[in-house]
């Protein structure tokens, strides 16, 4: 890549942020707030103490994971916009072998519990994958439809099988203890970080840490990566050099789908305990906006969901100290990754017309 | 019209058509064109050659207005010039043929004539019958053989083409410029496209002419400007030059415009096909029952117009598509329904047809494309991983020995140039002494220099053994490699020769259904070549 290239991966995400809080900016300002209060309080709120830091970290930990889900799938050139679905039923999975852990240690229950909820993700990101590599259904509709089925299917069986009795919540038993992530509140103290005992940060965040390395050796140094980025950039080249294109297909999109599943580890393991119906709130959804943000390379999912784990954070602290309601920070997501796209197009576009001179110089084939 | 060297010499006036002068553009890592000069007479043929990358298409689009120039001046017809886009161009009675064409499928040859310049009835209606009448005029004018009322959906290539002359002549061009026009075409629809610009000239048409074939430069223009690197390096009477003065004058150094090749001594059949029929898209038989074999140390070269269904004979070949019936063997080995994966693993390299869409992964490296389909093998890959040292050493010794530029494994294909990201895939496929190379179309779009280093990669190959099955729709590469020429029309092998008992004309004859085809093998039958051909009248009436 030349470096121009490379400056223009890295630019066109900051540009967009920026561009962003400019147009947040003037959205607080016709609602009749002053922009640098709501900033500083919005940037308070998530780095105005180590137990908001805390916070910020845990609310990117899930986008961790459905942003690799997304960012994976794309590069074999598949659009997965199961990644809700996928971490519905991954964490549905995640609980119900939760739930009949007891006695089994923890060494174990852990181990079991995190390949539970991958395996649960990749078994339904396995559907879209398989019916697009053998039928050629295109895998936007059939993951949509699979969110659908999921949601109905894991709310039924929660409100329906698993619910804890005596309750009127639409959430199961707390799964086995030997199966719960410790928080890590207690480790942090100990070195010296106050982070208070309530906060809510666990060890999955160091699972996650671990998808976004996983996600780029895979992508990088096995062959496999090396297959599924072929299919990716061109399918019929890959087809040429002897790679199976249809099995990739489906690889691909199971370890699309066990990232998405692993935001069990967080929700299920780390946090509640059991499996709330509905608990999600379009953290699947959100990953294709990581996604995009990071440029769907690991990394850069890894810092466009910390920032999104800002901007949640601070959204509270908004919504509290002032007028703005907290669903600015929405609007300043959205406008953000609008801006990142178009930013990326124009961007990209004086990189092409740059790479076409060069290029078409040197083949002169296209009139 | 009767000596090369007087050809035309009545028509052209020494009045000049268009003036460029010092014209540079320059793209951020190249300079396009420097300082380019460029003075075309009124009525003459010019041409521009020059390898891929030397500038000509650059400096066609100044002209046609398609790209500003960083600076320099341009007359056209006494008058200076400088165009805002294309529209200012057409006024000023430039029209450009493309590479490419643009044509709508569903609409007649008239319609698509008129399109965006429609003749009116009562004001808004499209005057169907004054279209249709405008374009038979020029159709009959200039020989161009052209039904206004025929839907262009079922053309040939080159009659495709001539409808984008007959548009651009509609809109009043008295220039004509032409980018490669002859790179799509067979040989007879190549003699028909050259004596249309020769009545284009006759009439007192500016012909612009870019190509990098020698032997159409020498056969068709008056003049020609040279390119290299974004500089004009020489501009020469048509009829005191020489080939290799033009070649010399390209690529900057001597070249070898045939590759010398002793005779083949075939050994052992490699690869043997037996009644293999393939279908093609729609469901229509591409190939049809063919049988093919070819020899250790020996070279079959496969002539055809593309299309003839020796794509799918290819991917019938290496696994790419199933074959409908018949058998394909490699030294013995059945290789029929085996995967692409196995067809290769088992020694099979391939020179695909379409570098870009088959050959290359552009968003990847050369040392990633360097290894492509064998990183899965060891010493590339073991247990699963990458052995990126193992991957960049082999880019090293490619880049090296085959002198592939840039050299750095790092840059993207898509940054290369076409004879580059070619010379990437035959040094790819033909490393690790393959037994059998298939390659098709290996230098089609490649400049003078690297269609040396392919043709000479290929004969080293055969002589150390390797069967090679060539597939080409360039004769003179047919000729200039093959041991043994088959002619494939229609999914069918027509006809088979030794090298040497065939000329290009009965083959271009053969590749276009005209000769008895039937008679195939027998040796005699360039005698019995139909004249049936109306290519062949037609030329005779232009010599």
């Amino acid at each position: 890549m030349s470096r121009f290239a490379k400056a223009v991966s890295v630019l066109s995400p900051v540009i967009a942020v920026a561009a962003a809080l400019l147009v947040g900016g003037l959205v607080v300002m016709a609602i009749g707030e002053s922009p640098l209060r709501v900033y500083s309080i919005l940037f308070r709120g998530a780095f105005g103490s180590v137990d908001s830091l805390g916070y910020v970290v845990f609310n990117a930990c899930p986008l961790i994971f459905t942003g690799l889900a997304v960012a994976f799938a794309f590069r074999a050139g598949l659009f997965n916009i199961g990644g809700e679905g996928q971490l519905y039923v991954g964490s549905f999975v995640c609980a119900w072998v939760g739930l009949k852990l007891g006695g089994v240690p923890a060494a174990l229950a852990v181990p079991l519990l995190v390949l539970a909820s991958a395996a649960g993700g990749a078994a339904w990101a396995a559907i879209p994958g398989f019916l697009k590599a053998r039928f050629g259904v295109h895998e936007v509709i059939n993951t949509i439809m699979l969110n659908f089925i999921a949601i109905g299917l894991t709310s039924y069986f929660v409100i329906n099988v698993f619910k804890e009795p005596g309750q009127m919540t639409p959430q199961t038993a707390e799964i086995a203890a030997s199966g719960q992530l410790p928080r890590l509140a207690g480790a942090l103290q100990s070195v010296g970080i106050p982070l208070p005992a309530a906060n809510p940060l666990n060890a999955s965040i160091l699972i996650a840490l671990g998808a976004v390395w996983a996600a780029w050796f895979i992508l990088n140094r096995t062959t496999l990566g090396y297959e599924i980025r072929a299919v990716g950039l061109n399918p019929s080249a890959a087809e040429y050099a002897g790679i199976n294109v249809r099995r990739m297909l489906v690889v691909a999109m199971m370890i699309s789908g066990a990232f998405a599943g692993l935001v069990a580890t967080n929700e299920i393991m780390g946090f509640r305990y059991r499996y709330l119906d509905n608990f999600s709130a379009q953290i699947g959804f959100m990953g294709i906006a990581v996604a995009l943000l990071g440029k769907n390379t690991p990394l850069g999912v890894l810092f466009a969901a910390l920032l999104f784990g800002v901007l949640n954070t601070g959204a509270l602290e908004v919504d509290v100290f002032t007028d703005v309601p907290r669903e600015l920070i929405l609007v300043l997501q959205a406008v953000t990754i609008i801006l990142v796209v178009v930013a990326n197009e124009v961007l990209t576009k004086k990189l092409r017309e740059r790479e076409a001179g060069a290029a078409s110089q040197a083949t002169e084939e296209s009139a | 019209m009767k000596s090369k060297d007087g050809r035309g010499a009545c028509l052209m006036s020494e009045r000049v058509a268009i003036e460029m002068r010092e014209v540079t553009k320059r793209y951020p890592r190249v300079l396009a064109n420097d300082r380019v000069d460029l003075s075309v007479r009124e009525g003459e043929i010019h041409a521009i050659v020059g390898e891929n990358g030397a500038g000509k298409s650059t400096l066609m689009k100044v002209l046609y207005g398609l790209v500003s120039p960083d600076s320099g001046s341009m007359l056209v017809g006494g008058e200076p010039f400088s165009p805002a886009g294309p529209r200012d161009a057409i006024r000023a009675g430039i029209g450009m043929v493309h590479q490419h064409f643009m044509l709508v499928d569903t609409l007649s040859i008239a319609e698509n004539v008129v399109l965006g310049d429609e003749p009116r009835a009562r004001g808004v209606f499209v005057d169907s019958r004054a279209a249709s009448e405008r374009v038979e005029r020029l159709s009959r004018e200039y020989g161009f053989e052209l039904d206004p009322r025929e839907k262009v959906e079922g053309l040939s290539v080159g009659l495709e083409q001539r409808v984008e002359i007959v548009k651009v002549l509609y809109r009043g061009a008295s220039i004509l410029i032409l980018d490669e026009p002859t790179g799509v075409l067979t040989p007879n629809e190549v003699r028909e496209l050259f004596s249309i610009l020769r009545s284009l000239r006759e009439s007192g048409r500016t012909i612009v002419f870019i190509t990098h074939k020698l032997d159409e430069v020498l056969e068709l223009a008056d003049r020609i400007t040279v390119m290299r690197d974004g500089r004009v390096t020489g501009v020469v009477e048509a009829g005191l030059t020489t080939r290799e003065e033009l070649a010399h004058m390209m690529v900057g150094r001597e070249v070898l415009l045939r590759v010398s090749k002793s005779p083949g001594a075939p050994g052992e059949t490699i690869l043997s096909v037996r009644g293999l029929a393939v279908e093609g898209r729609k469901g229509t038989e591409a190939v049809r029952n063919v049988d093919l074999d070819v020899r250790s140390g020996e070279i079959l070269g496969i002539a055809g117009v593309q299309g003839n269904g020796q794509t799918e004979l290819i991917e019938a070949i290496t696994g790419l598509r199933t074959a409908g019936a018949g058998s394909v063997a490699l030294r013995g080995v059945d290789l029929t329904g085996r995967s692409p994966r196995n067809v290769r693993d088992s020694g099979v390299a391939h020179i695909p047809e379409d570098r870009q869409e088959r050959g290359l992964v552009l968003s990847f490296t050369v040392a990633e494309n360097l290894v492509f389909g064998r990183h899965h093998r060891a010493p590339y890959s073991g247990r699963g991983l990458l052995d990126l040292g193992a991957i960049g050493e082999r880019a090293e010794r490619l880049i090296d020995e085959n002198d592939l530029r840039p050299r750095d494994p790092g840059s993207l294909a898509g940054s290369l140039s076409g004879g580059n990201q070619q010379k990437l895939i035959v040094a790819r496929e033909l490393d690790g002494r393959p037994v059998l190379v298939v390659a098709c179309q290996p230098t089609r779009g490649v400049d003078v220099g690297a269609i040396e280093f392919v043709h000479r990669s290929l004969l080293d190959l055969r002589d150390e053994g390797a069967a090679v099955l060539l597939v080409s729709a360039e004769l003179s590469e047919i000729m200039a490699l093959s041991d043994t020429i088959a002619v494939m029309y229609r999914g069918e092998m027509v006809a088979s020769f030794g090298a040497g008992e065939v000329t290009e004309d009965e083959l271009g004859l053969l590749m276009t259904g005209g000769g008895d085809a039937r008679e195939g093998r027998a040796r005699d039958h360039a005698g019995g070549a139909g004249t049936k051909e109306p290519g062949a009248d037609r030329r005779g009436g232009a010599a």
